[in-house]
């Protein structure tokens, strides 16, 4: 049943997000570290177990694919949420700030990256 | 009639922003097609179509959520909403490779590091140029470079001024949105096309938002490559950026007598 694997996926969902509240008390932030990362993980765990184990249909998964599939959407309501006019009261600093870094990290970014394309290259070829 | 369908509209507030997203995602997809010939993803173009219309909601209410304060479209803060993005995005661990994951893990960690670093010292100098000096301000606008989360968590946490805090949010999701924006454009320079280079992008880019957007926007696949390292970003930021750097910072620039 695809409850089943909606469950599940809610269940991985909070776990994480626990687990990231206790990781900030912790290590005393304010903040939740990591919880959606824990809880990717958990979930790749679960799946992965599942499988082995043979207890995650195909018919389970349905309920996990579905909100996947429902990212681009979500993603697109979140845009249409943003600040945007905060982002543009920054004035010259915000702007000068932003572009620079971004900047910055798509070129560390490209840097990592092209050292990358090396290696599958020669993996294929031992 | 008019209150009939503002009341339909915020009674079912969800359904109708699953219609609109819908509607704009149709939409994106015809442009894409017909102007671009496909050389302009569908999702980049509803994406930024979704930016102008938050600019349109900003404008028309003043409120801080962009189109989600209408009153018509309120269901959009739900659909868009942290939990169910953050439900969507654990979803698409789904389609990971944990093989793939395990091998970037390292790399991933790095990018992370130098994601954090990098945008708070860049920060940092750009408050230096436009005339800050002290090390509270200077940590705040900082630390808002790294996400703007960081920026008020740091500057609540070591006692900046509000107008800097605002400023340090201002920068951070002025960073989200360029992410969002300019991560199709420059895919090919960032040879962002593997699961690897997806994790570096996403250590380095930061902000849940901005990577999730700019790689739903290139490449769907990548996305929870990508989003599994950019979840870590704010956490680790509000760890170290009030702790640590601010350390460094007001051993570098002491306050003045």
């Amino acid at each position: 049943m695809p409850l089943y694997g909606t469950a599940l996926l809610a269940v991985c969902h909070l776990l994480g997000i626990l687990f990231g509240e206790l990781l900030g008390r912790a290590l005393g932030v304010q903040a939740n570290v990591g919880g959606v990362g824990i809880a990717m993980l958990l979930l790749i765990a679960a799946r992965f177990y599942g499988h082995q184990r043979g207890w995650l249909e195909a018919k389970s998964e349905e309920g996990v694919n579905y909100w996947a599939a429902l990212y681009i959407p979500v993603v697109i309501a979140m845009a249409m949420q943003q600040n945007v006019l905060k982002a543009l009261s920054g004035g010259p600093m915000a702007l000068a700030a932003a572009i620079t870094t971004v900047t910055a990290c798509a070129c560390c970014v490209a840097f990592i990256n092209r050292r990358e394309v090396v290696a599958p290259a020669e993996t294929p070829s031992k | 009639m008019e209150s009939l369908l503002q009341k339909l509209a915020v009674e079912n507030g969800l359904i109708l922003s699953f219609a609109v997203v819908g509607l704009v995602v149709l939409f994106s997809g015809f442009i894409s097609r017909q102007l671009t010939f496909g050389r302009v993803q569908g999702s980049a173009i509803a994406i930024l179509i979704g930016l102008a219309l938050a600019y349109v909601g900003g404008r028309m209410t003043g409120g801080n959520k962009g189109l989600a304060d209408v009153t018509y479209f309120s269901g959009l803060a739900l659909m868009g909403g942290n939990m169910l993005r953050d439900f969507a995005i654990v979803a698409t661990a789904f389609e990971v490779q944990p093989a793939e994951a395990k091998r970037a893990g390292w790399v991933g960690a790095l990018a992370l590091f130098i994601g954090t670093l990098l945008p708070f010292v860049i920060g940092v100098a750009i408050a230096y140029i436009f005339g800050y000096r002290d090390a509270v301000s200077l940590t705040t606008i900082g630390a808002g470079t790294v996400t703007y989360i960081v920026g008020p968590v740091t500057g609540s946490a070591i006692g900046a001024s509000s107008e800097v805090i605002t400023l340090s949010i201002a920068v951070g999701v002025f960073k989200a949105i360029l992410v969002m924006i300019t991560t199709p454009m420059l895919a090919k320079f960032m040879r962002l096309s593997t699961p690897r280079s997806a994790m570096v992008f996403g250590g380095l880019a930061g902000t849940v938002s901005g990577v999730s957007a700019g790689l739903a926007a290139t490449d769907r696949k990548l996305v929870p490559y990508g989003a599994l390292v950019a979840t870590f970003h704010t956490g680790i930021g509000c760890l170290v950026v009030p702790s640590l750097f601010f350390f460094v910072v007001r051993a570098l620039f002491p306050a003045h007598v």
